[in-house]
């Protein structure tokens, strides 16, 4: 390796490149992913503002959930930085809780909700710590807060849908993080689950925390979200929703898949 | 040795050897062309359960033939014990996972092993019950040429040809189902028949190949020449030729090399044959194997990073990632202090071209395949024709000067 | 319950039920991680381990089969990986691929070489000798104080008995991480357990459990106790600590009934010598399971299994 390369990759680990806004609790810059030879991910810049609601929207298969999961580093990255509070994933990791999607684990497992929340506590418990009635009423009190505190004692697989995605948001809360990263949460749930959910999002914007999810349905972003990443394989735009989630943009993240009459029906501003 | 080799390849190595290695020829094409279908169902690791099934069959059949007043070691009889017991082993299986929360992989190792276990009861009682005499039956175990019967070769000959047979007839229904069980059932295919015939097949292959490469080893020939042969092509009718191909040869070329030497067990040395062919193929099939991914892996790397810094370069953005520049500058594209050259500026434009163009492109094809096959690196060109870049390109306006 | 069993079934006992829990422990997770039959595969990797240590350093002793048979697993593991990865083949066909051939491998190595000066063949590595680790100096239970007599035990007791305690100190100290990687693989990611290293060193110590089994005991026991008594554990409860417990209970349930059914069982029925006792060790963990699968009270599947 030559001299200047050498010299390079050390300007690299002191991320001098694009500054982002220190105050800034996820910001990802040139940021590639690839499952095989097809990227799934190209180039993306952004920065999720502190304190805001930031939906991540794009039609099927556009990366959503692999921005997400290559910013936790879960997949890895062909190339690009991801910094968390100003920091690299490893010192900042643990300002983050990250809710997966419902259907990536067995709901067969042989555990119960209080324990799957318990799950939230990990790097308080660290490996051996013993877990005491305090523990165990912030995770009471984190089901509570999900309406699922009835429900501590109960076998994982026996929920429905719904209240599975409750229990996981609760395990999020008990993480008591800056920053929560969640993956669908509204997909495949009842009514009134969605109205719980929301309601504990934005319980948590009100305690200034930064909330960012993957979200599908185009006809509720107005209404939950402030902030908007409107990706497919690459960033479309990204901005507060009053002027990022246009018609336009709309129309250049999903193509034709997305009728007009649809577009129409959001009652969008257009600019 | 090597004298030796080539005359059983040429089957001048006796008339015995000669029918084994005929037999273990047939044994492998039945073996690999019939495995294919069970690999292609996801369900390979359920022949483990059967061949290790075999063996409490084989303990009890010997032992019905001595109480009996035979001599138990009549090879037919032995075989169709096992099948039986084979097939309950396979019933325990499907039981298992339809009727408990028991996962698949679960029950084929519960099964395999508690078999196995039983069976091998069963064959110390026999070591106790046939003194006098060695019955033999651990031969099973690992197979065993050595002092075979001439009638014993004529059985696995016999019945690997039978299998051969059987598969020919069946091939076409089979692919279907392997293929596509739902596009099977809706073109009138009977889906749960073939499956049966499928297991019928797996068990019939285990059973004849006991004699020859053991229980625990048969396995391999109804596994490695599938997934051999899945490296080199991706069509179902071919994996199945291929994959029989492959098993008649590692059958055919492992008893040959077995009989040319002391301590080279038959059962062994098919099965490191048909590894070796896999391993040969798993190094350099074209699209599967491990040079070819790795290459296409860096060069991926490459033309992502030289994509990505065309790409800053035309934004007039400060590029920092070691590996971009030292792609650029090995190019000619950027100079050693990262400025770009007259060159680099010229592909950085088009670069920003070719992204605006397929901008619109998206928008104009929406669903259509032209847009699916945007993956964010491949030049408009290789995907459009002129005429749809010109009419792109009207829309866009004339090119921004280069920058 | 005299003497003669002091000398001769209470070390094969021990050393059974050792064995036992040291397989059931890690089985547990390999069962949930839907592995179930890495197990099968790191049992027959053994094999070609401990003879190609046998052919490196001469002799059949502790350390170097350990290491050879940990080697093979790993050369396994990774081999798995590979073709799964780079073939993109499935996990089933990938394992059966590479156990088998490994295991052809140990075969043909084992014909090649001369053992016969030790104690290395097929037969043993399949079913062990757990019927001839007997006590010489135990002449009755007073003897279980003499130390002289304590000294002459069998080096295998000590051996298993310590692979257990290392898979019982490992299983209670990373619990915790075990348990949330086994449940939420990117969970466990994004709260920083190191995920691969987890399920490689899963692996590594049913490696572990294996071979240190597999001399006195065989493979029959180490798959056997891989999977049935975690299935049959599974079936018994809905949560993963009565499990665990559940699947030791079982685990010594099966080496204990299994053992003694072995020896003593023909003589009952009028025969002359005992059966294998590692297979009737694997049959009574059969029936246990089977059992379980009939009457236990979490038996069913609740909605539809993973994956459909």
């Amino acid at each position: 390796m030559s001299a200047a390369t050498l010299e390079l990759a050390s300007d690299e680990g002191r991320q001098i490149a694009h500054p982002a806004p220190a105050e800034s609790p996820l910001a990802v810059r040139e940021l590639t992913v690839s499952y095989g030879e097809k990227p799934a991910v190209f180039s993306v810049d952004a920065t999720v503002p502190a304190g805001s609601m930031t939906a991540i929207i794009g039609p099927n298969g556009a990366g959503k959930s692999t921005l997400l999961k290559a910013a936790l580093g879960i997949v890895p990255r062909i190339s690009g930085r991801v910094l968390v509070f100003g920091q690299p994933l490893a010192q900042a990791m643990h300002r983050i809780a990250y809710v997966p999607q419902r259907a990536s684990v067995d709901w067969d497992f042989p555990t119960r909700v209080l324990d799957v929340v318990l799950m939230g506590l990990y790097r308080e418990l660290g490996l051996l710590g013993l877990v005491r009635r305090q523990h165990r009423e912030r995770a009471l009190a984190c089901l509570e807060r999900v309406g699922m505190a009835e429900f501590a004692g109960r076998q994982i697989g026996q929920l429905s849908g719904g209240q599975q995605q409750r229990v996981f948001l609760a395990r999020a809360l008990a993480q008591n993080a800056d920053l929560y990263l969640l993956d669908e949460p509204f997909a495949g749930v009842d009514a009134a689950t969605e109205k719980a959910i929301i309601d504990v999002l934005k319980a948590l914007k009100a305690e200034q925390r930064t909330v960012v999810c993957v979200h599908h349905d185009l006809a509720t972003v107005t209404q939950y979200f402030d902030h908007v990443l409107l990706i497919n394989l690459r960033k479309i735009a990204e901005g507060p929703v009053a002027t990022a989630f246009t018609a336009e943009n709309l129309q250049k993240t999903y193509g034709g898949r997305l009728a007009t009459a649809h577009i129409d029906q959001l009652k969008l501003p257009t600019v | 040795m090597l004298s030796a080799f080539v005359d059983a390849l040429l089957l001048q190595a006796g008339y015995n050897a000669a029918l084994v290695a005929i037999g273990a020829a047939l044994l492998g094409i039945a073996a690999g062309s019939g495995g294919t279908f069970l690999f292609l169902r996801k369900r390979a690791l359920v022949s483990d359960a059967v061949a290790h099934a075999t063996l409490p069959g084989v303990g009890i059949a010997f032992m019905l033939m001595v109480a009996l007043g035979g001599d138990g070691r009549n090879l037919p009889v032995l075989l169709l014990g096992s099948a039986l017991s084979a097939g309950i082993g396979l019933l325990a299986v499907e039981w298992i996972t339809t009727r408990t929360r028991l996962a698949e992989d679960t029950a084929i190792g519960a099964v395999l092993s508690v078999f196995f276990g039983f069976g091998i009861v069963l064959l110390t009682i026999i070591q106790t019950m046939a003194s006098g005499y060695q019955a033999g039956l651990e031969g099973f175990l690992l197979g065993s040429t050595a002092g075979m019967l001439f009638a014993d070769a004529v059985v696995i000959a016999l019945g690997g040809a039978i299998s051969v047979a059987f598969i020919l007839v069946l091939r076409r229904p089979m692919t279907l189902v392997a293929f596509d069980p739902e596009f099977a059932a809706a073109s009138g295919v009977n889906v749960r028949r073939m499956d049966l015939a499928m297991m019928g097949l797996v068990m019939a292959v285990t059973v004849i190949g006991l004699k020859l490469v053991g229980l625990i080893l048969v396995v391999a020939l109804l596994i490695i020449p599938p997934v051999t042969a899945r490296l080199w092509t991706e069509r179902t009718e071919r994996v199945v030729l291929l994959s029989g191909l492959i098993g008649g040869f590692s059958g055919y070329v492992g008893a040959a090399l077995s009989a040319s030497a002391p301590h080279l067990p038959t059962g062994a040395i098919i099965v490191l044959v048909g590894f070796a062919l896999f391993a040969l193929s798993l190094l350099f099939a074209p699209v599967r194997g491990i040079l070819a991914a790795l290459i296409r892996r860096r060069e991926f790397q490459l033309r992502v990073h030289r994509r990505q810094g065309l790409l800053a370069l035309a934004r007039n953005e400060a590029i920092f990632d070691g590996l971009t520049l030292s792609v650029l500058r090995r190019e000619g594209l950027i100079r050693q202090d990262a400025v770009a050259t007259e060159e680099g500026r010229a592909a950085a434009a088009k670069t920003l071209r070719d992204e605006s163009r397929w901008a619109v492109a998206r928008e104009l094809y929406e669903d259509a395949a032209e847009s699916a096959r945007y993956d964010g690196l491949a030049p408009i060109e290789s995907v459009l024709t002129r005429d749809a870049i010109a009419e792109i390109d009207r829309r866009l306006g004339p090119p921004a000067p280069a920058s | 319950m005299g003497a003669d069993f002091v000398t001769l079934s209470l070390t094969p006992l021990l050393i059974g039920t050792l064995a036992a829990i040291a397989c059931a422990l890690p089985g547990n997770f390999l069962v949930l991680r839907r592995q179930a039959l890495i197990g099968d595969a790191i049992s027959h990797v053994v094999l070609p381990g401990v003879v190609v240590a046998f052919l490196i350093t001469g002799t059949v002793s502790t350390w170097p089969m350990l290491l050879g048979a940990a080697g093979a697993a790993v050369v396994a593991v990774v081999l798995i990986e590979l073709i799964k990865r780079v073939g993109r083949i499935e996990p089933g066909a990938a394992m059966g691929v590479t156990f088998t051939s490994l295991f052809a491998a140990g075969v043909l190595l084992l014909e090649q070489s001369d053992t016969s000066g030790v104690h290395l063949d097929v037969e043993h590595a399949l079913y062990g000798n757990l019927e001839s680790l007997i006590w010489f100096s135990g002449e009755g239970w007073h003897s279980l104080l003499d130390p002289a007599a304590l000294a002459d035990l069998p080096p295998e007791l000590f051996r298993m008995a310590a692979a257990a305690l290392l898979i019982s100190l490992l299983v209670v100290l990373f619990w915790r991480p075990l348990k949330i990687s086994t449940f939420d693989e990117g969970f466990a990611g994004a709260v920083g357990i190191p995920t691969t290293l987890f399920s490689f060193g899963l692996v590594i110590t049913a490696a572990v459990a294996a071979v240190a089994a597999f001399d006195a005991v065989g493979s029959i026991i180490v798959i056997a106790m891989f999977i049935c008594p975690p299935a049959a554990a599974r079936l018994m409860t809905n949560r993963l600590e009565l499990q665990v417990l559940w699947s030791v209970a079982f685990a010594v349930l099966s080496a204990v009934l299994g053992y003694v059914l072995a020896g003593y069982g023909p003589l009952w029925l009028g025969g002359q010598i005992a059966v294998s006792a590692a297979g009737m060790i694997a049959t009574v963990s059969g029936v246990i399971l089977a059992l379980a699968c009939l009457f236990a009270p979490h038996r069913a599947r609740i909605g539809a299994p993973k994956g459909s």
